[in-house]
Formats: structure tokens, sequence, C-alpha cells
């Protein structure tokens, strides 16, 4: 993990990739548990 | 007749009533001292900490417990989900007990209570966040109180009022999830005044967010452990129908309990990942708040997507009662531990026994309200003259 930036553009520019790639692992998670909650409904 | 069509308790004085009436005893006490002595000598709370025990538990816990009451009257009747209908009348009673408890708290807790209506009356401060919250919770207490009349009504057999709360019961749904959206959300925004006092893994302009939905996390699952219990301690009083509903309520809201959850979860890793806060999880802060956020909200949501799988309610109910532990814990870390968390350890707050008194007292009377209005009014059997769809 990057400890120290020296501008704020490096600051946002670290922490906005880091949120974008975490979202969409997020995103693939949701629809992952989605489907492992409902995946017996149908039973 | 039976004890649900003649509305009667028909119990006797037994270890409840004892342990009870000794607390709120207690209580009484506690409230002659608070309202004659002040808060100083009652409390320990001092110009670093304003805000104590009352508030973390007895309104940021309290409000979002109560969350069931607008979460399982969307269910049904905004969403249309008529098989979480049984669970619609403990949910407002409970909601509706618990704002009460929340504003009596209030009393205990400022300094001048007979200012309470001031922010109405007097000052003109409506771009407070803390004057919305107020607003809030009074027309949403009103609204949950209309909401209620309606099983009040029945009781006492007045058909015509009943009636007028019927057609009206569409318009207090909706209003109450304006409200509960707004002062739910705004009870984490009063925090967003205060950066440089709360730990940055609890703070987050998020914050108004991570509140609403894990109110809505409260909400379900205090619907789950509340209709548990009454299913454990006031089975005499269900009927047929709420006893055949109960499994469904219990599933269907393990599933959605397991869902939010998860939600809730990836929106504080994304909060973390926006602020850039990963260095602070090797701190000892960093720790609590990992214990936070797996033990008390993941954990609990695979343990209800699990329960929901294989349709089983013991775990579901289990999992029910440790999200209920998180939410508190939760409100107490934002509050109370992560707030002031650079001040030396001496200088933190930690509350006196006259404050834990009074919050058992208040508990204590909630439970003893909810039993008192169970046990007599139409909240967990239908009254036999009105049988009609509600």
């Amino acid at each position: 993990m990057q400890d120290s930036f020296h501008t704020l553009y490096d600051f946002l520019l670290h922490s906005e990739s880091t949120a974008y790639i975490t979202m969409g692992l997020v995103l693939i998670f949701l629809l992952c548990f989605w489907l492992f909650l409902i995946q017996r409904d149908e039973d | 007749m039976s004890d649900q069509e003649t509305g009667k308790s028909g119990s006797r004085i037994g270890p409840f009533h004892i342990i009870t009436g000794l607390i709120l005893l207690f209580g009484a006490f506690l409230t002659v001292y608070r309202f004659t002595q002040g808060l100083g000598p009652m409390t320990n709370l001092n110009n670093e900490y304003p805000w104590g025990l009352w508030i973390s538990f007895d309104l940021l816990c309290g409000v979002a417990l109560a969350a069931g009451g607008f979460v399982t009257t969307a269910a049904c009747y905004i969403f249309g989900l008529k098989k979480y209908h049984i669970a619609v009348r403990p949910a407002v009673l409970t909601a509706m007990l618990g704002y009460l408890l929340v504003v009596i708290a209030l009393t205990y807790d400022v300094g001048r209570p007979w200012r309470l209506p001031y922010p109405f009356l007097v000052q003109s401060g409506t771009t407070s966040v803390l004057f919305e919250v107020a607003l809030c919770v009074m027309i949403y207490l009103l609204t949950l109180i209309a909401e209620y009349s309606q099983v009040a009504f029945e009781w006492m057999r007045m058909s015509v009022a009943r009636s007028l709360v019927m057609k009206s019961i569409l318009f207090l749904t909706v209003l109450g999830v304006i409200l509960s959206t707004m002062h739910q959300s705004s009870l984490g925004a009063l925090y967003l005044i205060a950066p440089s006092k709360m730990h940055p893994l609890w703070y987050s302009a998020y914050i108004p967010v991570y509140f609403f939905v894990s109110a809505i996390v409260a909400g379900l699952s205090m619907v789950i452990v509340e209709m548990s219990l009454a299913r454990r301690f006031l089975r005499h009083k269900m009927d047929e129908a709420h006893e055949r509903g109960y499994d469904d309520v219990v599933l269907g809201f393990g599933k959605a309990a397991a869902f939010v959850l998860a939600g809730y979860v990836s929106l504080k890793l994304l909060g973390l990942a926006v602020d850039n806060d990963w260095s602070y999880l090797m701190t000892g802060f960093g720790a609590l708040f990992l214990v936070e956020l797996l033990g008390f909200f993941a954990l609990p949501a695979y343990i209800f997507a699990i329960g929901a799988r294989e349709r089983r309610t013991g775990l579901i109910k289990w999992a029910a009662g440790w999200s209920v532990l998180g939410i508190v814990l939760n409100r107490i870390n934002v509050s109370l531990v992560a707030y002031n968390w650079k001040l030396t350890v001496g200088e933190h707050y930690f509350p006196g026994w006259m404050e834990f008194g009074l919050t058992i007292f208040i508990v204590t009377l909630g439970l003893v309200l909810y039993r008192y209005c169970a046990t007599r009014m139409p909240v967990l059997h239908e009254h036999p003259e009105y049988t009609d769809t509600h």
C-alpha cells in the first residue's frame, strides 16, 4: 500500500483507482452472493 | 372465551413482574434524582463528551432498532408482500414504543428538557441536521401512533375510527418510509461535522448511507428477534395464522437481511478505498473495526444466507440476534469509541453506574409496555370482530 503522496493528484489517482477496482470486485461478489442466496429457491 | 377474545392477560404475579417492578422502582428513584440534582452528579459527561451512553444506546441504537416498522410496512403495503402481514402489527408496536422511549430518554439527556419544542417554536436553525432529525422523529412518532391506532381502535371496538385509519394506511406507510430514510441517515450525518474528532476508519463522507443501510438490517433483524421472543413467551396470544406465517417471515426477512448486510459490508469496503484508510487496519482501532465489520456484519450475512438457503430458521434467529448486537456495537463505536480517539486513556468517557441504571430502566419500560399491549390488544392475533384484511 502506498504510504505517502506528494500531490493531491497522486492521492486522488491512487484512491480512485483502488475505489474503481473495489467497486468492480464488489459488483461481482454481490452477484455471486445473490445467486448463492436464491440457488435453492426453485427446489 | 379464550384470552385472545377477551383481551385479558390472565397472568399472575411471577418473576417477570417482580424483577421489572424492582427495576421500574429503581428507575423512578433515578428519575427524581436526575430532575432534582441535574446531569452533573448523575453522569460522567463533560465538555469533550456532551453525548454519552443515553445518546449512543438509547437514541442511536433505539432509532436503528425501531426501523422494523417502516421496513415491514413498506414490504407489506408498498411492495405487496402480503405473506409478511402478520409481522406488521408487532413491528409497528415495537417501532412506536422504540421511538417513544427515544423521546423519553432524550428528556433525561437534554440539560433543559422543557426547551425540547424550541426547534419548532423559537429558533430558526432550519439548516441544522439536528433540526431535521428532531422534526422527522417527531412527525414519524405521530405517524407510528396513527398506524398503531387501528389496533387500539379494534381493541376499543371503535369501528368508524378504525376504518378511517385503514383508508389512510398507504399514505401513512409512504410517509413513514420517507421520514425514516431522512432521519436514519441524518443521525449519521450528525457526525459529518466532526472529521477531526472521529477515527478515520469510522469517519466517512458516506456515513449517512452507512447509517441508513445498517438501519434496514437492524429493522429486519429486530422483527425476527422480536417475533421469535413473542413466539416463545407470548405463544398463547398467537392465533393460527401467526403461527403458520412465522416461518415465512423469518425466512423472507433472513434472506433480505443477508443481501442488505452483504451490501453494507461492500459499501464499507468502498469507503475504505475512497478515503485510502487501508493502513489504519494494522492498528488497534483497525482490529476493532475488523471485528465489527467481519465478525458482526459479514459473518451474520453468511449465516443468514445459509439459513435462508437451507430453510433453517434456528440459524436465522441466531444471525438476527448477532446482527442486532453488531448494530449496537457500530453505534457505540461511532459515537463513543472512535469519537475523540486522540484523547489520552484517562480523558476518555465511561458511563457512570446511574447512566447504565437509567438505560436498563428505559429498556425495561419498553418490555413492560410491549407486553401490556401484546397481551391485551390484537397484535399477535386477529380481533374476532375484524377479520377482514387490513
